[in-house]
């Protein structure tokens, strides 16, 4: 069934997807973040009436404009791609992926464009108290828009509260809260706007540092670092936090996921965590790949994954090795066995549909078990793994190690991001305390690893989002939907047309958007609220 | 409440939201118009400094309710957002560019360092204000025309030209409709930099040009409205659901409906008063509100009349079994119970919108407020 799979449309779609994605997300964790931030030096500026508030406001207000409008522009594609490049995917899951879409247009994107236009050209036309209202409800909306695509995101993750429809052939909701409040959608909610929020502090923080060191505007610099690194300690703390949840999440309902993370192939109880590791050659044949093959350097944490995983340090963590052949002993259903239940259930939608308006008491009784909760759960359940069958039982078995996602990316992209993260907590409790001691503005060192942790972010910000969308492959709704199944049936070449159309686009608008922000940093905060 | 509706009551009351943010969105497109005109209207920098900063504090409404329209249409009629968006693929490509090409303009136009100078971004603003309102135009236009797809039965559609929805703008039905709302937006813009801009210039050369700009619009307006009367559409059948060529279909759904045909016709004498006041009138400046009510009670009933009464709203002229009504191309019953509940948010929506609209444009924007150190200018 793979050959029928037009591989090269698959790959240039999720590349023009990936593209379009890691791009908005270089612009959107410090909207989330500076909106805050922004919004307590305002809250001070109205609190204390002092001016030198006003003037911190409103640069950092006007970074947040450049930054805002890319993030925006970047963010319409994303929406639409899902019907241009995905509508196989769209009709299948829209019933329930649609809605939080709407409901973050209602909801969020309207509060946001309404306050927006205030915050920035309000002032003086509205009350003191007013524009403040409208810069906290800026930031709620930005923050609002982020739960509705992460809810929908965390759908997808663990698809919950819904009912497959023969008739339709498509996914139906069943019930809202179980989609809005399921785990994973929470935890990643929290998750990634935290990792927002420390972004946008470290980008606060780093600038600051740099007017330090550059003996600049130094008051406005330390009272902005005081802020970011409050506001960042906090978040920091919040987004280990909600990594860990995440983390068990993750362990709990894509067991692959969890392993291609670690690159855990045989899988152990009282299972280390690699602290940090460093692939070697990679071995061709997946039958034979183990963990110690894989690695030249490793330094590991003992019994740490099993228990970040299980929060017990004897609980067994499967391997990718258990996951695609299947162990008896901790129950784990092999791949093989999940294709061929996946294969029928897909199969009796077929017969389903062949006997509609032939046969009727066959149509009643195939019908019949899509409402049998037991055939759902026992069969429909793997659905996608259906689209890896091969009547050849030996390419069959060759099939299911492609139920696999990057092992490599997946590992060094999950390992970047922990330990960037452990990095910004400390680098945040390093500069409170010179601050408090009043030493800050001496130590070039803290200055600069301030000032060079920026990019840090924004690579642990895109290293999250391998983490999360490269190591789910080949799932687009887990379990359920291949991402080679949801595309949209068009050319390649238009695939490829408009993949380098947004290439050449989004290179340009980098390009402008850097030099006009590092324009505006260099002009100060005095230049800065007009020109 | 909304869980008692029958399916059908459901899918008929998202078919109005989604026709009401379609009508809003063809009058708030008022800022695409708008942005066509800055070197007609404005001939000195200060001059499109001012335009170009009356329409940048609202462009953001359009640009939402373009984003909440696709979004309201994804989550209420998910199969048009497979067919039509993964079908014709360059149409909303096209529209696409043309909308992120906007969002940065603004922002980046009067920045230091911003690369490629004013000129350049000025020109985005300009290629979106004719590609997104000629597309989106000639894209509603097939609702009524059709396009060459099928659907098989789980309900996966497939494009049957190679041209991928670029053949839309070669029909010239489809095309009266693009130029119409090209044209209307144009004559909106004009009517906005009258009501919200304090210069005697911009005011005189914005109602000489309305008049350039009316003229053609409404002649591409009736050309749109007379052939889509006499033209025959697509009924589908109430029982068998089957689809079929029904004359005159258009015009049969108006009079079967007559409070739609009641909205249409005020529409379309409020577009008609808002123009003729403002040309009239020495000192009119609130043409912009009867124009603008008018267009969004033309682009509803329109829309309600490629939907209800029997009417399928995204016709196939491949296979007419598979175009897509309200009820084979919606969402389910939960889905559309639970999206209605959040609805209820939308007058509130509305109440915002209008108290921060009224804050905002209390005075007009003048030369003194382009040059305050106090505020954000583009």
């Amino acid at each position: 069934m793979l050959e029928n799979i037009d591989l090269s449309l698959v790959n240039w779609s999720r590349a023009q997807f990936a593209l379009t994605a890691m791009f908005h997300w270089l612009f959107v964790p410090l909207t989330l973040g500076l909106s805050f931030i922004i919004a307590f030096m305002e809250t001070i500026y109205v609190k204390t009436g002092n001016e030198e508030w006003k003037r911190i406001t409103k640069f950092w207000m006007k970074l947040f404009g450049i930054n805002f409008a890319i993030g925006v522009a970047t963010g319409i594609i994303l929406e639409f791609e899902f019907g241009t490049n995905w509508s196989n995917y769209s009709w299948f899951v829209g019933d329930i992926f649609g809605a939080p879409l709407a409901i973050e247009g209602i909801m969020a994107f309207f509060m946001e464009s309404t306050f927006i236009a205030v915050m920035f050209f309000g002032w003086g036309k509205v009350s003191k108290r007013f524009h403040l209202t409208a810069t906290w409800l800026t930031a709620a909306g930005a923050n609002l828009s982020a739960l509705w695509i992460l809810v929908a995101n965390g759908w997808m993750q663990n698809p919950v509260g819904m009912k497959f429809n023969p008739e339709t052939a498509r996914n139906e909701m069943e019930n809202f809260w179980d989609v809005f409040l399921s785990p994973t959608a929470v935890t990643k909610f929290l998750h990634t706007t935290t990792s927002g929020y420390v972004l946008a502090a470290l980008f606060v923080v780093g600038i600051s540092s740099w007017f330090l060191l550059k003996k600049r505007h130094v008051l406005f610099a330390k009272r902005s670092i005081v802020i970011a690194a409050i506001f960042g300690l906090v978040s920091s703390v919040m987004l280990v936090a909600t990594g860990d949840g995440s983390a068990r999440d993750v362990a709990k309902t894509q067991p692959m996921k969890f392993a291609a993370m670690e690159s855990l192939y045989e899988g152990q109880t009282q299972a280390p965590l690699i602290a940090i590791g460093l692939f070697g050659k990679e071995h061709d044949d997946p039958m034979n790949r183990s963990s110690e093959q894989e690695f030249l350097v490793k330094i590991e944490i003992p019994n740490m994954l099993s228990y970040l995983a299980f929060l017990k340090v004897d609980a067994f963590v499967p391997g990718i090795k258990d996951l695609v052949l299947g162990n008896e002993q901790y129950n784990i259903m092999s791949y093989k066995e999940k294709i061929l239940r996946g294969y029928e259930a897909q199969q009796t939608l077929k017969a389903f549909k062949e006997a509609k308006g032939v046969d009727e008491a066959e149509y009643g009784r195939l019908k019949a078990k899509f409402d049998d909760k037991e055939w759902v759960e026992n069969y429909f359940r793997y659905f996608g793994y259906g689209n890896y069958y091969d009547p050849n039982p030996e390419q069959l078995e060759l099939n299911a190690f492609k139920i696999v996602p990057p092992i490599s990316l997946s590992f060094y992209a999950f390992h970047i991001m922990v330990i960037l993260g452990g990095h910004f907590m400390l680098l945040f409790m390093v500069v409170l305390w010179l601050i408090y001691r009043k030493k800050l503005e001496t130590n070039k060192v803290v200055l600069y690893t301030a000032l060079w942790t920026i990019p840090l972010a924004y690579i642990a910000s895109q290293a999250g989002w391998i983490v999360a969308e490269v190591g789910r492959q080949p799932w687009v709704i887990q379990d359920l939907m291949p991402t080679m199944t949801a595309v949209s049936k068009i050319d390649t070449s238009s695939v490829m047309i408009t993949f380098w159309l947004f290439t050449i686009t989004f290179v340009a608008l980098a390009i402008a958007e850097v030099r006009i922000m590092v324009k505006q940093i260099k002009n100060g905060p005095k230049e800065g609220g007009h020109n | 409440m909304f869980g008692e509706l029958s399916h059908l009551a459901l899918q008929q009351y998202w078919w109005v939201i989604v026709s009401l943010l379609g009508a809003l969105l063809v009058f708030l497109m008022f800022v695409q118009g708008g942005q066509t005109l800055i070197y007609t209207i404005g001939k000195t920098n200060m001059e499109r400094t001012m335009l170009v900063n009356t329409l940048g504090r609202k462009w953001e409404f359009t640009f939402t309710t373009l984003v909440t329209f696709g979004g309201a249409f994804f989550a209420s009629f998910p199969l048009f957002y497979s067919t039509s968006f993964g079908g014709a693929y360059w149409v909303w490509m096209a529209i696409l560019f043309a909308f992120v090409l906007q969002a940065i303009a603004y922002e980046f136009r009067s920045r230091p360092n911003n690369v490629f100078g004013a000129r350049t971004y000025e020109t985005f603003l300009l290629i979106n204000g004719l590609l997104g309102t000629v597309l989106i135009g000639t894209a509603v236009a097939t609702f009524f025309t059709g396009s060459a797809f099928s659907v098989n039965e789980m309900n996966q559609s497939q494009w049957e030209l190679k041209s991928h929805g670029l053949e839309a703008a070669l029909n010239l039905h489809n095309l009266s409709l693009g130029l119409a709302v090209f044209f209307l937006a144009r004559v909106l813009g004009l009517l906005y930099f009258m009501n919200s801009i304090q210069s005697e210039e911009i005011f005189d050369r914005a109602k000489k040009h309305l008049i350039i700009n009316a003229i053609p619009f409404l002649v591409f307006f009736l050309t749109f409205v007379i052939w889509l009367m006499v033209r025959d559409g697509f009924a589908v059948h109430p029982e068998t659901k089957e689809v079929v060529m029904e004359p005159y279909k258009y015009f049969r759904n108006l009079l079967a409906m007559p409070i739609v045909l009641i909205l249409f016709l005020v529409g379309v004498i409020g577009v008609l008063l808002g123009l003729g006041a403002s040309i009239f009138k020495a000192d009119c400046t609130k043409g912009i509100w009867a124009a603008g009510a008018g267009t969004v009670l033309t682009v509803f009933s329109l829309l309600l009349v490629a939907g209800f009464n029997n009417t399928a709203f995204y016709p196939s002229t491949f296979d007419l079994q598979s175009s897509l009504t309200i009820q084979n191309a919606s969402s389910s019953h939960f889905t559309l119970t639970a999206m209605s509940y959040v609805s209820l948010l939308v007058p509130f929506v509305f109440a915002y919108i209008w108290y921060v609209w009224k804050a905002m444009n209390n005075t007009p924007i003048d030369e003194d407020e382009m040059q305050s150190d106090d505020i954000h200018v583009y």
